[in-house]
């Protein structure tokens, strides 16, 4: 099998960042249009990839696609840097385009992600590229492509209304609490892929380029820099974000989205930053939470002699 | 200063230790070659060229391997390498009238030009277990036929389409090169090409259930097994330097084609209709699901009903690929917290808020009504 | 043979809401309808009666522009003036127009209400389709439309699978109204009631009409509901007008052999 082994040893017989040029003009045409367009849902010709579909085939064509020898990539899975999938997208772009990496929000010049927008503002000049599993906010109200494709065509959207009315007729609010539907720039309605409600805000008007891709379903949209990027809502229901009654236990923040971790199996439990760097700077700023002590002995942390 | 607990890496490292150990298994026994999977686990090595759509049965034998017979992993790891080949270009049509035979029955005629080759088929055996596998040995010698196999198959529906009852299958107007779903992305309607493709890669198992769907009510079908043909079909590519075909090699191909009813319409007389399916190696069950579920397909063309899910192409083609599939469904391994704890929020404060109206004596929302 | 209505008689516009001109439709070698035309007015009520079969529906699918006809035009009065023929316009305005100018009430409510969308939702949806916004008006206006339609505002977040079947028509008629069209398609609205229930729904039927000032055309094969609602009358006999003119003329004197027949059918039942 010596004529086309390809091992660890041999990434070199792949092109950098593994795409091909051909492939890589392709989506970089469908980036255009998206970014000509925002919110509309290009189709373009996703490639199987080496990794699951599901599993971030759409952010990484769309990395692959736009990452040079000069950027520095940031790869994050529920806002943590070092989740395993994050791991395993990062390694991918190291070997195959050698790629400088960074944990650094502020440093990247190109960040992947999967369900979370740093809580660290982004600048100008930065990417943020999203992986999205479902890309038609219609899906389930209507599960037929040639339908919601016409639903959008012609701005029909009032069906999106009837599923929040039904959530407020029934719960007093809107229920939906990750891939809360949003309306870019007056125009198309859109899938923010399932970040919680909470960073809904972030995105709007944004200095920062928004670029989300959807491997399977063969979908790539985006939001330009500073675009209007508004959640739906009744007038009388206005949007509302996630809040916590307590502060982060690490960092003692109060203004982030926290994780709820299970410290025991007496009813034990801790809420920390989901965003592991920024929760990090935090602390190497002297900022403490209140658990800070008891993360430690659960080995979530560890204490470090100051170097 | 505390730092966070970094194991990421490390772990997934581990992970494929410990996989290279669970596929070995016991070291005491031999390990399989994949030269061994290639010709003694024959079609299973089809199903992995099929799902995987690259005919290439060395690699298909080592994706086996690598995948401890796990078929859909085989057949990811043959698309995951197969999208990074260069393409030279496309070979001529392949002439399966001209297949060399090994195996051809039709269940509409009794007798035909060439007559009924049954071939290498499990379909007569009785499946009572041949404990002499387990020791191994010689097999029997064969006894060669009297006769060679007729010259000349021709295939049924060209019986029928002589005598103008069976639908003509021209191709669409100006003959254009065939859409392929690999290189770009599908929009519905879509074109019979897309949907034989997406159906030559599909799910076997899936194929097989919708196919059966079809004769047990959920979908109009009548079909007839036309008939199935087995055998090599030579291989012919034109390179642009020569300006002449030169042949490649032979492909292994399994071919069904069902005969079904068709009222006819306004413009049509009553005629039969096709279903069609073709796929590497000898894969009989797949092609006659796959020729079941062409001819639903063709519901829309022909203005029939289409109310079941056979008829239905967005949910056949999007539905079919078993490695888009077991990502997407798999991928609900990968973490969840943060829109998990979405929910819990969401869930806590609306029971603390109920649990507050009914405190109050106040039920102002509705109970959640079921 | 056709009678000649004179629009002034009904007290209507001068001008037709609705014009059908020569309307066929064919499935495979069968005629579904054939060569249908007429005018419809403003308020007017217009009844298609016919055995099943006859192509009444069908018709009716292409009036309402669920289906395209193989021939001839259907005009609808556009509200800047001027007749506009729906299938020549765009789907995207045709569309629009189907949501907002005009309503269907379907024979099987299932096909007309959204069955696991609250009735508030499935009445206030086409407030949200032209783009209202404020969740306490849309819920006012839900409930004020059931009530019109006698149906318990108390009810406001059951799902029409909770609802009886006389209720489930009353909530589609409730949903079409809503946003104000100037016409209403029935299609067999009391086929599968009760005869109590039948005359409660035609009774709130005919109040509405008259009293919102629609146009409606509703397909029937009960005479006995195409004399209680509709001012006119076609007969239709496998795909075809056979007679048409002013219900009572066209029921109480009927020229058609196929009518004569019908109308004596309903006589000695």
């Amino acid at each position: 099998m010596t004529r086309r082994a390809y091992d660890d040893g041999r990434t070199a017989a792949y092109n950098y960042a593994y795409l091909d040029e051909q492939t890589k003009r392709m989506i970089r045409r469908a980036l255009l249009k998206a970014v000509a367009v925002p919110g509309y849902q290009v189709p373009f010709g996703s490639r199987e990839m080496p990794l699951a579909r599901g599993w971030g085939t759409g952010g990484i064509q769309i990395t692959a696609a736009i990452i040079g020898p000069a950027d520095t990539l940031k790869v994050i899975d529920q806002g943590a840097d070092d989740t395993t999938n994050a791991v395993s997208i990062r390694r991918f772009f190291e070997r195959t385009a050698a790629a400088r990496t960074t944990e650094a929000t502020a440093a990247a010049t190109i960040i992947q992600t999967r369900h979370r927008i740093p809580e660290q503002p982004l600048a100008a000049g930065q990417i943020l590229v999203y992986q999205v599993p479902l890309p038609e906010p219609l899906r389930r109200l209507e599960p037929r492509e040639a339908e919601t494709r016409k639903m959008h065509a012609w701005a029909e959207y009032g069906l999106m209304h009837v599923r929040l009315y039904e959530n407020i007729a029934r719960f007093g609010e809107v229920t939906t609490t990750y891939d809360y539907p949003v309306a870019v720039n007056g125009r198309y309605v859109m899938a923010p892929s399932p970040i919680p409600k909470f960073d809904n805000p972030k995105m709007d008007m944004c200095p920062a380029l928004q670029l989300f891709g959807a491997g399977r379903e063969k979908r790539i949209y985006a939001v330009p820099p500073h675009t209007r990027v508004v959640s739906l809502d009744f007038e009388d229901h206005p949007f509302r974000i996630q809040s916590w009654t307590e502060p982060c236990g690490l960092c003692g923040a109060t203004d982030t989205y926290l994780d709820e971790v299970v410290t025991d199996d007496r009813g034990g439990r801790m809420f920390v930053c989901s965003d592991s760097h920024h929760c990090e700077t935090r602390r190497a700023e002297g900022h403490h939470g209140p658990m800070l002590a008891a993360a430690a002995s659960i080995h979530l942390v560890e204490k470090e002699d100051a170097a | 200063m505390y730092v966070a607990v970094k194991g990421g890496e490390a772990a997934i490292l581990a992970t494929h230790e410990l996989l290279a150990e669970t596929r070995r298994g016991d070291p005491a026994v031999p390990e399989i070659a994949p030269a061994q999977i290639r010709e003694q686990m024959g079609l299973a090595v089809a199903r992995v060229m099929n799902e995987g759509s690259l005919y290439d049965p060395d690699l298909a034998a080592l994706a086996l391997k690598q995948a401890q017979g796990d078929t859909i992993e085989a057949a990811f790891l043959l698309r995951a390498y197969r999208t990074t080949l260069p393409r030279f270009g496309a070979s001529l049509p392949l002439d399966t009238g001209a297949m060399a035979i090994r195996r051809r029955i039709s269940a509409a005629y009794k007798d035909l030009p060439g007559g009924q080759v049954l071939g290498p088929t499990y379909d007569y055996t009785h499946r009572l277990f041949d404990f002499a596998l387990e020791e191994g040995g010689e097999t029997p010698a064969l006894t060669p036929a009297p006769a060679p196999l007729a010259e000349t198959m021709p295939r049924v529906p060209d019986i029928l389409g002589q005598e103008g009852l069976m639908e003509a299958e021209a191709p669409p107007e100006g003959d254009p090169a065939p859409f392929d779903l690999t290189r770009a992305s599908v929009s519905f309607p879509a074109g019979r090409d897309v949907r034989l493709q997406a159906m030559a890669r599909g799910d076997e198992g899936f194929m097989l259930g919708l196919g059966y769907s079809t004769q047990r009510g959920y979908g109009n079908a009548h079909p007839f097994a036309g008939e199935i043909r087995l055998g090599e079909v030579a291989v012919s590519f034109v390179p642009e330097e020569l300006g002449f075909a030169v042949d490649l090699g032979d492909l292994t191909l399994s071919e069904c084609q069902m005969i079904n009813q068709f009222a006819g319409s306004k413009d049509i007389p009553p005629q039969f209709t096709r279903g069609y399916g073709l796929a590497f190696g000898h894969a009989e069950r797949k092609v006659m699901s796959m020729a079941l579920v062409d001819r639903a397909l063709k519901a829309r063309d022909l203005g029939e009903a289409a109310d079941y899910p056979a008829q239905q192409e967005e949910f056949v083609l999007y539905h079919a690929d078993n490695v888009e599939a077991a990502g997407f469904v798999e991928h609900l391994k990968l973490p969840h917290y943060v829109d998990f704890q979405g929910e819990l929020e969401l869930i806590r404060r609306i029971r603390a808020e109920r649990e507050a109206r009914l405190a109050k004596g106040q039920d102002h929302l509705p109970e959640a009504a079921e | 043979m056709t009678l000649a209505v004179n629009p002034a008689q009904l007290g209507a516009d001068p001008a037709p809401i609705l014009s059908a001109g020569d309307v066929s439709r064919f499935y495979g070698e069968r005629i579904g309808c054939a060569g249908v035309s007429f005018d419809l007015w403003p308020g007017e009520v217009l009844g298609i009666v016919g055995e099943s079969g006859s192509g009444k529906s069908t018709l009716l699918r292409c009036l309402a522009g669920i289906d395209r006809p193989d021939q001839g035009e259907v005009r609808f009065a556009g509200r800047a003036g001027g007749m506009l023929d729906i299938f020549s316009v765009s789907e995207q305005e045709r569309r629009a127009m189907m949501r907002t100018e005009w309503g269907i009430v379907h024979q099987n409510p299932r096909d007309g209400l959204r069955m696991h969308v609250s009735a508030g939702g499935n009445v206030g949806e086409r407030l949200m389709d032209r783009g209202d916004r404020h969740y306490g008006r849309i819920r006012a206006a839900a409930a004020d439309w059931l009530a019109r339609v006698e149906i318990d505002p108390g009810r406001i977040d059951d799902r029409p699978v909770q609802f009886s079947g006389g209720m489930q028509q009353r909530l589609q008629i409730a949903r079409v109204l809503v946003s104000g069209p100037r016409l209403v398609f029935m299609d067999e609205p009391t086929g599968g009631l009760d005869v109590s229930v039948q005359a409660r729904l035609l009774d709130l039927v005919r109040v509405l009409v008259r009293d919102l000032g629609l146009a409606a055309i509703i397909v029937t094969h009960d005479l006995a509901v195409a004399r209680l609602l509709t001012d006119r009358l076609m007969v239709m006999k496998a795909g075809r007008v056979v007679e048409q003119g002013l219900t009572d003329q066209v029921l109480d004197d009927p020229q058609h052999p196929y009518t004569q027949l019908l109308t004596s059918a309903i006589l000695s039942a």
